[in-house]
């Protein structure tokens, strides 16, 4: 097993993927990660007709709310160019993108380099099995049962990068720590 | 030229405005009042005609004013608002002159001069104004003379006939304070003719410099002035070409030459723009209008250039433009900040990323999380416009909260602890630890559709399939519902 921070966070400069049932968790935790210290701020694109409410007390567990912008867009056209200009602003630390259909290779490219003059990271979070080929890493996160868990800040979930375009295909278990906002990486063996 | 001022005098401007607003039927059979409160007691601070009848007088104590006139009506002043009537007045007087000042807090001066003859000469203008006010509902009084003072006599003393000399009025009519006043009542100096035949140095010797200064200036010895009011500013400026032109390049060296000198106007006015328009004249009469909604009220042409791009861009410029405009249509106050080391404003490319892309998707569409006061999970935040908000307030979250809340999504389920296997969004689930309940009881004084069911208690339910969900359980009506999902 290779080892887990020398994946995660994922390449900045680049735009990346996630999909599965626990992939706003993984985005939560990735904003965390990166902004839960140093106050920067996070964009989160939604098309306007997301049905599900993001609730800023639940990530006050992840990153102080404050820093996080929401953006609605009526169609797929206006999210991905309002994620390009915020991509390349320069301001964003992270950028996530909510998306419903397959986006071209064009649109992913164009993400990609805006990603490379701001400096900043994107996340798209697609539905499964529509991911493009510009993507630099892909994860599939899936929450797990721990029968041990149920206090737990998090459910345990199983994090698997499932393409990447610079090594290796590996999967982990991990959990969020509200109080110290971290990620706990468990160890496989001691699952089994 | 000769200098004509008129003055005019509004004494019960307060209870005029307040029963032109309708909000209380005052006529000349229904007494009105307005009272102000000072020191601890209500007193009559204006009065109508009806209300003087009755006996009443300024300054008089309310209560004892109910006593002597159990119907009356009254309201609280606002002196605010009054002055804001008397500016409105102030600005419906330049039709008659161009030339318009306050006169204390009841007054308005016009200097006629040179404007008398445009409404037929100045018996005519001064019926006009009387007849013009008499249908505003107004107790005007206005009279017209050769200098500020002695118009200003005349509305206050005079009698109203037209002519009339200011020789026969009252010492009072000179605007000297009561002391003064009283003080020439006491040697017999009742009318400003036993003022006048007096030697001036005697005056000056006994009551000091200040009755000469005003008996020349109502006479026209000495001169006074009447400070107009300034006109808004006007946040527009623009720019005629000799000859069109058709270039976005072009059109936005005009916009930068034009908002330095947009943003040099602000500057001193210590505002900062909020929304601004370009209209673009084409040669065939056609205009294209590029609108730029910003997220923070801004002066600094630099930032505010590279926002127009994406509008000009989109420009047809057809034959060519011939007139370039820039207006600021909506300005709000940006005092000078001072400048220092660390708080440099790093939110500034924040806030520039919000115009630019809220002039795409629309400058509502981009929200940030407000914290607010209340144990629904649903209104334990607000979502307000990013442009128009400041993220603060501390976010408190004593229990672990969903990442995710959507509409209530009922699920079969009996009793009150969560069902063992429940079916949600066609998954079949089955539950591993469940903890709960946190029983939130509905906030009575809100009426809210979706807590019409009454108490609820939340569970947190760990599900075998990995999932864990938020489900409550409303005991007063019984089932199970979801809503939301953690991480």
């Amino acid at each position: 097993m290779s080892d887990f921070w020398s994946h995660f966070p994922p390449m900045n400069t680049r735009t990346h993927e996630a999909c599965g049932a626990a992939a706003p968790a993984f985005a939560a935790a990735l904003a965390g990660h990166l902004c839960g210290a140093n106050g920067k701020t996070v964009f989160w694109l939604r098309e306007s007709w997301a049905g599900a409410q993001l609730n800023p007390v639940g990530f006050a567990a992840y990153l102080d709310p404050k820093q996080l912008l929401i953006a609605k867009a009526a169609r797929q056209i206006d999210a991905l160019a309002a994620a390009e200009e915020a991509l390349r602003s320069g301001h964003i630390a992270l950028v996530v993108i909510e998306l419903s259909a397959r986006i071209g290779l064009t649109e992913g490219r164009r993400l990609q380099l805006a990603a490379q003059e701001g400096g900043a990271m994107g996340l798209c979070l697609i539905p499964e099995a529509m991911g493009s080929n510009a993507a630099q890493t892909r994860w599939r996160c899936t929450p797990v049962f721990d029968p041990g868990g149920a206090g737990a800040d998090s459910t345990l979930q199983h994090w698997e990068i499932i393409k990447n375009k610079s090594g290796t295909l590996t999967g982990w278990n991990v959990g969020w720590h509200a109080q110290t906002r971290r990620i706990n990486v468990v160890s496989k063996p001691a699952q089994r | 030229m000769r200098k004509r001022v008129v003055s005019m005098w509004f004494p019960n401007l307060p209870s005029d405005r307040v029963a032109r607003g309708g909000a209380i039927v005052a006529d000349d059979t229904r007494p009105f009042v307005v009272t102000h409160h000072a020191q601890n007691t209500d007193r009559i601070y204006c009065l109508n005609g009806a209300a003087a009848a009755q006996g009443l007088h300024r300054d008089m104590g309310f209560s004892d004013a109910r006593a002597y006139c159990p119907d009356l009506q009254s309201c609280p002043a606002d002196p605010v608002a009054d002055a804001r009537f008397l500016r409105m007045l102030a600005r419906w007087s330049k039709r008659y002159c161009p030339w318009v000042g306050l006169d204390g807090i009841d007054g308005l001066l016009l200097n006629i001069a040179g404007s008398a003859h445009l409404f037929g000469g100045e018996d005519a203008m001064l019926d006009d104004m009387r007849a013009r006010l008499l249908r505003a509902g107004l107790k005007g009084r206005v009279a017209v003379a050769d200098t500020r003072g002695a118009a200003w006599a005349l509305t206050h003393f005079g009698r109203g006939s037209p002519g009339e000399d200011i020789a026969r009025l009252p010492v009072a009519a000179l605007r000297l304070d009561a002391k003064t006043d009283a003080a020439l009542q006491r040697l017999g100096l009742r009318k400003i003719s036993d003022l006048t035949a007096l030697p001036r140095a005697t005056i000056a010797r006994r009551f000091g410099p200040d009755v000469v200064l005003r008996l020349d200036q109502a006479m026209g010895a000495r001169d006074e002035d009447i400070s107009p009011l300034k006109d808004a500013p006007n946040y527009g400026v623009r720019m005629t070409l000799p000859d069109p032109i058709g270039l976005s390049g072009d059109v936005m060296a005009g916009t930068a030459r034009l908002l330095d000198r947009l943003c040099a106007k602000l500057k001193d006015q210590d505002m900062g723009a909020r929304k601004l328009q370009l209209h673009l004249r084409r040669v065939d009469q056609g205009a294209q209008v590029v609108e730029l909604r910003l997220a923070a009220p801004m002066r600094d042409a630099g930032r505010i250039l590279p926002l127009f791009e994406r509008g000009v861009g989109a420009v047809d410029a057809g034959y060519g433009i011939d007139q370039i405009r820039l207006i600021a249509v909506q300005v709000e106050h940006l005092p000078k900040a001072q400048i220092t080391y660390g708080a440099a404003t790093r939110s500034d490319g924040v806030d520039d990323l919000i115009t630019r892309i809220g002039n795409r998707i629309g400058l509502d569409n981009i929200h940030r999380f407000l914290p607010a006061d209340s144990h629904i999970p649903e209104r334990s935040f607000q979502i307000a416009a990013a442009a128009y908000s400041r993220s603060e307030g501390a976010w408190v979250a004593l229990r672990p909260r969903p990442l995710h809340l959507f509409a209530p999504e009922p699920i079969a389920g009996a009793g009150a602890r969560p069902p063992q296997n429940f079916r949600w969004r066609r998954m079949a689930l089955t539950v591993g630890h469940a903890t709960g309940p946190e029983r939130i009881a509905p906030e009575w004084w809100l009426p809210d559709e979706n807590w019409r069911s009454g108490l609820r208690d939340y569970w947190k339910v760990d599900t075998v399939q990995g999932r864990r969900l938020w489900l409550y359980y409303t005991p007063q009506n019984p089932g199970w519902f979801v809503q939301g999902e953690f991480a």
